[in-house]
């Protein structure tokens, strides 16, 4: 193979954040920029579709100017536009694919569409220069909670993932319940700080007909439960152990989950990825299980956790190198699954 | 001067281009397929057709709304991303008239009527001057179809309606309307581009159109979680 650079453009939208990037070779970001709507959702306490993809069109162009002028390029520049086609909310996905779409066939370049997990999952990429799969990836966030086997770059075999609720989805819920507000993944996080996680004793979610499958919407209803007794007996709840023992639950599912998949499948490198892998507690327990177990930790940056084009950017490298190329009916799929084509 | 209109605006996915006084090529369908699967494909094929070097467009013409609203963004964020490509303007163009320059020349009044679902309609009333001059009697709107017909009752002139509402709301025009009325026919009843493209030029000349990153649909709506958080904090 040659040494030339490939440089791409990419950009996503599938939820509430507006991004654009521009990655060299898969792992150099020269610019990643995020336009975030959450205070606009915080008014209705979660994410609204409809103002989400308002918002996206809106900002869009100026996102995308901002990310070919931070890296000091132009589109002519690029190798190839590479865009979010699912899974997400339908309509925040149609904007930036519709845009994409448009940019590569003004100016001729390939197109390129990205699944948004395998892009949180190459967010893994771009700060460890040398992770190379095959290894274990516990994706989580607000949407999304799937535990997956990274065999090649582009080859993913998930192991496990939610029936019900994403793990930030019930940290969302849970905040909402003790009154902490929306977003609740950083709510939760720093009341936890002040409480005892082994306060109350929640049960570990788990289902029976699959090992590695996840489900938080019965840990979300132990943990209302909780409230509405404490409630009925005229109590009132300590906030902060509530927070810190739901979370400690959550943490202790999702390492019982890798640590079990690290045996069976003898994987050396495992890595976390999604909104959720930022929170420092998760962090650091899993910290502590890949060093029980002799393993090779690795996490993005915060920056990089959070719904990001630079992400989608290093995804669609391996992609480039494959010879994925999309056509001008590329459409958004808001449940694509990973894998998927 | 070369201008490519676009419309996602309802179930028609049109794209055209319009050079000088000559509809160079357009590409209108009816079908329930995604815009999101039409429209570039649509404009690809057209630009082979007649040739076209995207780099002598001197601005792009969008349906700008109201309409449906993913249908609206995915037609905007496609003359986003070409304008954002070709250093070009955008001139953003009321759906609903453009529907109506589709009757250029007409001796009625012209009403279009995009179902707006809730009961309403989008639409307005427009006319053609004995010079060809296009007038706007009423702009756009989203209301009652009870409200529309009231105000062509008052003008006491005969009206075309056109429109995909027209379907929707053929009873409630034989039972409110007291004017003479007729229905445009097919080739004529929905979105053109080209129409899209005609207006646009207009405006373009005159000076009315904006950058790309600028432009974004014009809704006439609000939300509905918008609308019940306002409904909301009204009555607190």
């Amino acid at each position: 193979m040659d040494t030339k650079e490939i440089k791409i453009l990419a950009i996503e939208s599938s939820c509430d954040e507006t991004a654009a990037a521009v990655v060299i070779n898969g792992r150099d970001v020269k610019s990643n920029v995020i336009s975030t709507q959450i205070p606009l959702h915080t008014l209705y306490g979660g994410v609204v579709p409809e103002i989400a993809s308002r918002k996206h069109i809106e900002r869009i162009n100026q996102v995308i100017e901002q990310a070919l002028d931070d890296a000091d390029m132009g589109l002519d520049d690029m190798d190839a536009i590479a865009v979010t086609y699912g899974p997400g909310l339908v309509g925040a996905l149609l904007v930036g694919v519709a845009e994409a779409k448009a940019i590569a066939f003004a100016t001729g370049k390939p197109l390129i569409g990205v699944h948004h997990i395998e892009g949180h999952i190459s967010a893994n990429y771009i700060e460890n220069k040398e992770l190379k799969p095959p290894f274990l990836c516990l994706v989580v966030s607000g949407g999304h909670t799937h535990l997956v086997r990274v065999a090649d770059y582009g080859k993913y075999e998930i192991l496990g993932r939610t029936r019900d609720d994403a793990a930030g989805e019930a940290f969302d819920k849970v905040a909402r319940a003790i009154g902490l507000g929306y977003p609740g993944g950083p709510k939760i996080e720093k009341a936890a700080h002040e409480g005892d996680p082994f306060a109350i004793q929640f049960t570990r979610p788990k289902v029976t007909d699959g090992v590695y499958d996840f489900s938080f919407s019965g840990l979300k209803s132990q943990v209302l439960n909780y409230i509405n007794g404490a409630q009925m007996k005229g109590e009132t709840i300590n906030e902060a152990d509530v927070a810190a023992s739901f979370q400690q639950t959550v943490i202790d599912t999702l390492c019982e989950h890798a640590a079990l998949a690290i045996d069976e499948f003898g994987m050396t490198k495992f890595a976390i990825a999604g909104g959720v892998a930022s929170n420092q507690t998760l962090r650091a327990a899993m910290v502590q299980m890949c060093k029980e177990k002799g393993v090779e930790f690795y996490h993005p940056s915060p920056i990089l956790c959070t719904d990001n084009a630079a992400m989608i950017g290093a995804a669609a490298y391996y992609e480039f190198l494959a010879g994925r190329r999309d056509g001008w009916d590329l459409n958004a799929i808001p449940n694509l699954k990973l894998g998927e084509r | 001067m070369k201008i490519l209109g676009i419309d996602g605006s309802g179930l028609v996915a049109s794209v055209a281009i319009v050079e000088d006084d000559n509809l160079i090529g357009e590409y209108t369908t009816g079908y329930k397929k995604t815009h999101s699967q039409t429209l570039l494909p649509m404009l690809d094929e057209l630009s082979k057709m007649v040739e076209l070097d995207l780099n002598t467009l001197d601005a792009i013409a969008v349906a700008a709304g109201p309409g449906s609203f993913t249908g609206l963004r995915i037609a905007s964020a496609t003359a986003k991303g070409l304008g954002l490509s070709l250093g070009c303007p955008i001139v953003s163009v009321p759906t609903v008239d453009a529907i109506a320059f589709n009757l250029w020349g007409s001796d009625t009044l012209i009403c279009p009527i995009m179902d707006a679902r809730r009961g309403q309609v989008y639409t307005g009333l427009y006319s053609f001057e004995a010079d060809g001059q296009f007038t706007v009697v009423k702009p756009q709107c989203a209301v009652d179809f009870a409200e529309i017909a009231d105000q062509i009752n008052k003008t006491g002139q005969p009206v075309t309606f056109l429109g995909d509402g027209v379907s929707v709301f053929t009873d409630k025009i034989s039972e409110l309307i007291t004017v003479p009325y007729r229905f445009a026919p097919a080739h004529l009843n929905r979105q053109h581009a080209s129409s899209v493209a005609t207006l646009g030029k207009l405006y373009y000349e005159n000076g009315d159109c904006e950058p790309a990153a600028d432009h974004r649909p014009e809704y006439l709506r609000l939300s509905q979680a918008e609308r019940e958080r306002m409904e909301k904090e009204g009555k607190a």
